[in-house]
């Protein structure tokens, strides 16, 4: 006979370990698609290893690759711990990419001290403005945000598609559909010399510190966490549900268009279709990975770019398909839910008691 | 106007407007079926793309075409069981999980098929289901073409409405799938498992949205390629709450967006010349987001819906 | 009557954490025999008919029922199934029915092969209708249960365990929902059936029924079986004294008069989604310095009543005024800034945020105020120090403040509401079924601190479903039924009893 006992309190060990260890198992499961595609398995993972650790530089790519992951992670964490189900961080993102490019290619020739925060401004709001839509749907019309922002990514990717051979396309690009450069003044500077490092990175910790701080000493960060973890609660004690949302939906937005303008202005320099490979989505594993928690988002986007990277680099090497590292990202979501679970509650086995016939 | 009225009339146009419904039948009746027993199922995505690769692959690798569609429905109800063990028993957030189990199903699917096919740009082709040509029915005037020269998949869709009307209205396993969506309790007083019950229904239904993505491959378009299923299944998600939970309703959500894409994709070629493609490209998705807005206020969703429920904790 | 025993529990044990909600104990229950399973709130009956009926397992003891022929025979424990196929029916304090059913699906669900293709209703309809012509039970067979009534959920409850053959039937609560005439139809119901050899046990903690209807009493305490006595040979005192352990000291309440009117609600009109949370044309007053108690059985307004003087919904027409501001489309914020103190039905459900510490829960109806944030930022010190007075003054007792509000007992949890409500100096306080589901101490201490309350100024509304509450607090009474409100001169109960069910009195 099985019961499930919820946990008295969960202590901090397994708030910290659960994501450690769903992380190792998910890694540790990779095993099974690299034996299926027949691949030498301490191999692989010595060359996902030298990928991530091998030099100074892949370990900046790794950095490069978990900015945009921060961004997105957030914008999933601010959402989600106010039970707000932003689905739509990819859709934001390219929002912010494109608001970039709009003004940051030459509608306005400014001194770089002028043109990045313009840019920054712009991107952030166009992020936001992407997830006021659903925002509105849901507390006007109690349209379920989760189908309404998954839809608008297609929407926004599609509307992105017709801009790149349209209003934004590069005249120079000879056919591609990609857009002008971001003036040399707007983009983010290099971090550090001969990597892809930028100063999106900074942005993304900082927003990450910032999140912290709100979300556990402001009185916003106490309205949101009360509107997530009992909405009835929260509007019985005086606090405006909607607004509550209202103000989170427009800030998770803002972060993942953040995403989209780093990408752009720090790294790319210019915007096509495929500027993101499911940075959005991905997000959303870093926050439940990161157990919610801002500053856990830094560390989990850590690990997430590391097994991008590299699987990357392990494909590159040994012909096994980089579509492992979706993969292993996807069962890391999976193992942390459920590992999640057995944080919470206890299984007890009780013996059947004697003189049970069944 | 004479051209709309033309589009409107032709068997052409109500054929093309089957067809596009046929996944989406599959779809709507499966995420149906999941919420009428209280769990969402945001794996639907995922779990399209598994049956497309699942039942193409099968077929390719000379199962025949009903044995890929087996292969199909077996790989959906694998996934929809991984869904059902992390939110029914485990009672996890079934947003996250459905998320989960789309993210999965959809790596699986883009590893097999690029550790199957490592270099092809242009992937083999499998022969199709071919449009049905009964004797006599076909020939009924327009009803004849429109239901009849369509594939076997898609009659199997319209059959799968009627199957899941009859086990919801007239069965005791509809009854208990009903309460058990509604009320876990009344289910578990009278002795029967809440778990069972709702692990089998979503096992069942995540096999019919795997059909929907297996009709991609071994219907509609003959092979498989990334990014194929393109929403699909969360145009179903809105279609459900469109439907308010009815078979019958779901037929006609699923055949009246089928209806609206193959008019704007005739209308496309009217005006095309003065409107850039992607604005017919972007009809479908705003068109279930409008869907979902008009049903969203009267929507009456099961009252069990996304609540976990533990055995002996009331 | 004869005295052939059909069930007995065998010294059932039962831990929850650190709480022992059963201790070893034993019941007898023979044929044909209404035995009544009396103690108060938190005494363990509904844990000792839950090991029962299998929805927990017992850490220790037995349980054996009598077979068809007679033969007792041990029971699986954990296993509503086997408890169902003993002949075990249980009819639950919250109903456990299918809303989008109707009551025949109710009642046949789980007794039709799940495999089978099609369904025989005509030939169990048959059936049900035979049963409910013996117990004199009635139910609108074809409607959605979500359509019916309370009285008739809970004859359709019935209806589902006697269409299962049992042939001992458990009540928890049975007349918690029903007005004292629909009590009575219920154990007429009930004593037709047990002449046709139906066993029941009934849970009760009201001590008139149980020696009105009942022909034998086991009492419980603190989950312990503390007496048990043929109901003709029982005495009301000893048995008050056998549940509380002691003599019950009555809530002492000094008439005094009433001063200026503090909330007036003129016309008040409220449509909800059905008649249960409607208002129709509801003008009432409540002074400073009285209590003024709404009697009336669940699903009669009272809710629709709550949520507008808690700002949660709004009169469609009519006025609300407190203290002559008007709050008729007041927000939660404005009725707590207007003076209005609110304590919910559902304390776990509207009063406190579980997942967030016992301190912030303390605090979140004042957020606003500059004592606990400045420029939009906590004050963390000053909301711990607030969190540890209250604590004290209202003695909530738990894992310490910056514990999370889910891990506080019922009890605490309520304290902490009150803690929150009276800190505010509240000129009106509205509590709804404030004592339910709290042990005697801590139901106590809510009265207390409502009499409290009213003598220091305030007015108070006090919704209840037990009129004995009502009576025992209330200055003035008003009855609401189906959403309108009538007051009342008479302190009788019948004829309260009367009203609640809408006959003109």
């Amino acid at each position: 006979m099985i019961r499930i006992e919820p946990r008295v309190a969960p202590g901090r060990l397994m708030t910290l370990g659960v994501p450690v260890l769903s992380a190792v198992i998910a890694l540790v499961l990779a095993c099974i698609p690299l034996l299926f595609a027949g691949a030498n398995i301490a191999t692989a993972y010595a060359e996902m290893a030298r990928g991530v650790f091998g030099s100074v530089f892949s370990f900046t790519e790794v950095l490069t690759r978990a900015t945009p992951l921060i961004f997105t992670g957030l914008a999933a964490t601010l959402a989600f711990r106010a039970k707000l189900w932003n689905i739509g961080a990819e859709g934001q993102l390219y929002l912010g990419a494109m608001a970039a490019v709009a003004v940051g290619t030459g509608l306005f020739d400014l001194p770089g001290v002028l043109l990045m925060p313009l840019i920054i401004g712009f991107g952030a709001a166009a992020g936001a403005a992407g997830m006021a839509v659903p925002a509105v749907l849901k507390t006007r019309f109690g349209a379920d945000e989760v189908v309404t922002t998954l839809l608008l990514n297609f929407i926004i990717l599609i509307f992105v598609q017709m801009m790149l051979e349209g209003a934004l396309k590069d005249p120079m690009s000879l056919g591609w559909p990609q857009s002008s450069p971001i003036l040399d003044q707007g983009m983010l500077p290099q971090l550090i010399p001969r990597t892809r490092v930028h100063a999106g990175l900074i942005i993304a910790l900082l927003a990450a510190v910032v999140a912290q701080f709100m979300l556990a000493r402001s009185v916003w960060g106490f309205r949101l966490r009360a509107v997530g973890e009992n909405a009835a609660a929260a509007r019985h004690a005086g606090i405006g549900v909607n607004r509550s949302l209202m103000s989170v939906a427009l800030i998770s937005g803002a972060l993942a268009g953040l995403a989209g303008v780093s990408e752009v202005a720090g790294l790319k320099g210019y915007l096509t279709a495929d500027l993101s490979p499911g940075f959005g989505y991905t997000g959303i594993v870093v926050a439940m990975l990161a157990g919610l928690s801002p500053i856990g988002v830094v560390v989990s986007a850590l690990f997430i770019a590391s097994v991008f990277v590299g699987a990357d680099s392990m494909s590159r090497a040994m012909g096994v398909s980089s579509y492992l590292a979706d993969l292993v990202v996807s069962m890391s979501l999976l193992c942390v839910l459920i590992g999640g679970f057995f944080a919470r509650y206890r299984i007890t086995s009780t013996k059947p008691v004697q003189g049970a016939a069944s | 106007m004479i051209d709309i009225l033309h589009i409107l009339i032709s068997e052409s146009f109500w054929i093309a407007s089957l067809r596009i419904a046929t996944p989406l039948i599959f779809g709507v009746l499966g995420a149906l079926l999941c919420e009428k027993s209280g769990v969402l199922n945001l794996g639907i995505e995922g779990i399209f793309v598994a049956g497309a690769m699942a039942g193409w692959i099968a077929v390719w690798l000379g199962a025949g075409l009903w044995g890929g569609v087996l292969v199909a429905a077996g790989a959906g109800a694998f996934f929809g069981l991984i869904h059902a063990i992390l939110t029914v028993p485990l009672g996890l957030s079934q947003h996250v999980s459905g998320l989960g189990v789309t993210m999965f199903a959809t790596s699986v699917s883009y590893f097999i098929y690029r550790t199957a096919l490592p270099d092809t740009t242009s992937p083999p082709r499998i022969e199709p289901f071919q449009a049905l040509d009964i004797p006599i029915l076909s020939d009924l005037p327009f009803i004849g073409p429109v239901l009849f020269q369509q594939t076997a998949m898609t009659m199997l869709a319209l059959i799968m409405v009627g199957v899941v009307w009859y086990v919801l209205d007239r069965t005791a396993l509809g009854v208990a799938i009903k309460a058990v969506g509604d009320n876990p309790d009344s289910v578990d007083a009278q002795g029967l498992s809440v778990y069972g019950l709702r692990i089998g229904t979503i096992m069942a239904g995540s096999a019919l949205m795997a059909l929907g993505g297996a009709f991609l491959t071994m219907s509609a378009f003959s092979s498989f390629f990334f990014g194929m299923v393109n929403g699909r299944g969360w145009i179903c998600i809105a279609l459900v709450i469109f439907a308010s939970w009815r078979p019958g309703k779901a037929l006609l959500g699923a055949l009246l967006f089928g209806a609206f894409d193959a008019f704007q994709v005739r209308l496309q070629t009217e005006v095309g010349a003065f409107v850039p493609g992607q604005v017919f490209l972007m009809a479908p998705y705003i068109l279930s987001i409008f869907a979902l807005v008009i049903a969203a206020r009267r929507a009456d969703y099961p009252r069990a819906l996304l609540t976990p429920w533990f055995k002996g904790q009331r | 009557m004869t005295q052939q025993k059909i069930l007995s529990l065998n010294r059932l044990s039962k831990q929850f954490g650190t709480v022992v909600a059963n201790d070893a104990v034993d019941l007898d229950l023979h044929k044909g025999e209404v035995l009544a399973l009396l103690g108060e709130n938190g005494a363990g009956k509904t844990t000792l008919m839950n090991m029962l009926f299998g929805h927990y397992l017992p850490d220790s003891g037995s349980i054996d029922v009598a077979g068809e022929d007679g033969v007792m025979q041990p029971l699986a424990l954990g296993h509503p199934q086997a408890a169902l196929r003993a002949g075990i029916g249980m009819v639950h304090q919250h109903f456990t029915l299918a809303e989008n059913l109707s009551a025949l699906d109710n009642i046949l669900l789980g007794s039709e092969k799940l495999k089978s293709l099609r369904r025989d209703r005509a030939r169990l309809r048959a059936r049900v209708e035979g049963i409910m012509a013996r117990s004199g039970l009635t139910a609108p067979l074809d409607e959605l249960v979500g359509k019916l009534s309370v009285g008739e959920r809970q004859r359709v409850e019935i209806l589902k365990a006697l269409f299962r053959d049992a042939r001992i039937l458990v009540l928890d609560e049975p007349t918690a929902v029903l007005t004292p005439q629909e009590a009575d139809t219920l154990f007429e119901n009930i004593g037709m059936m047990t002449k046709d050899g139906l066993s029941v046990i009934f849970i009760s903690h009201k001590l008139r029924e149980v020696l009105a209807f009942s022909s034998r009493i086991a009492v419980l305490r603190h989950g312990v079986k503390v007496g048990e006595m043929a109901t003709s040979d029982a005495d009301q005192k000893a048995i008050a004294r056998m549940m509380v352990g002691a003599d019950t000291p009555e809530a002492s309440r000094e008439i005094i008069a009433p001063g200026a009117p503090v909330l007036k609600m003129k016309g008040v009109s409220l449509k909800g989604q059905s008649d249960r949370d409607t208002l129709t044309d509801v003008s009432l007053t409540v002074h400073a310095n009285e209590i003024v108690g709404i009697a009336g059985v669940s699903g009669n307004g009272q809710s629709a009543l709550a949520a507008a003087l808690s700002g949660m919904r709004h009169p469609d027409s009519g006025t609300i005024t407190v203290e002559g501001v008007d709050v008729t489309r007041a927000e939660p914020l404005a009725m707590i800034r207007a003076h209005v103190g609110r304590i919910p039905e559902d304390r776990h459900h509207d009063g406190m945020v579980g997942a967030m510490s016992v301190a912030e829960n303390m605090v979140i109806e004042r957020l606003w105020d500059d004592e606990f944030q400045s420029r939009g930022f906590l004050k963390n010190e000053a909301i711990a120090s607030h969190a540890e007075r209250l604590s004290k003054a209202y003695d909530v007792r738990g894992p310490g403040i910056e514990a999370k509000a889910q891990l506080l007992s019922g009890g605490n949890i309520q304290k902490l509401i009150l803690a929150r409500v009276f800190e505010q100096n509240p000129r009106l306080i509205l509590a709804n079924q404030p004592v339910r589901g709290l042990d005697m101490g801590a139901a106590e201490e809510v009265r207390r601190r409502l009499l409290e309350a009213r003598d220091g100024g305030a007015g108070v509304m006090l919704i209840s479903e037990d009129l004995d509450e009502i009576l025992g607090l209330a200055d003035r009474i008003l009855v609401i039924h189906s959403g309108e409100v009538h007051e009342i001169m008479t302190r009788d109960r019948s004829q309260i009893g009367l009203m609640m069910a809408g006959e003109p009195a």
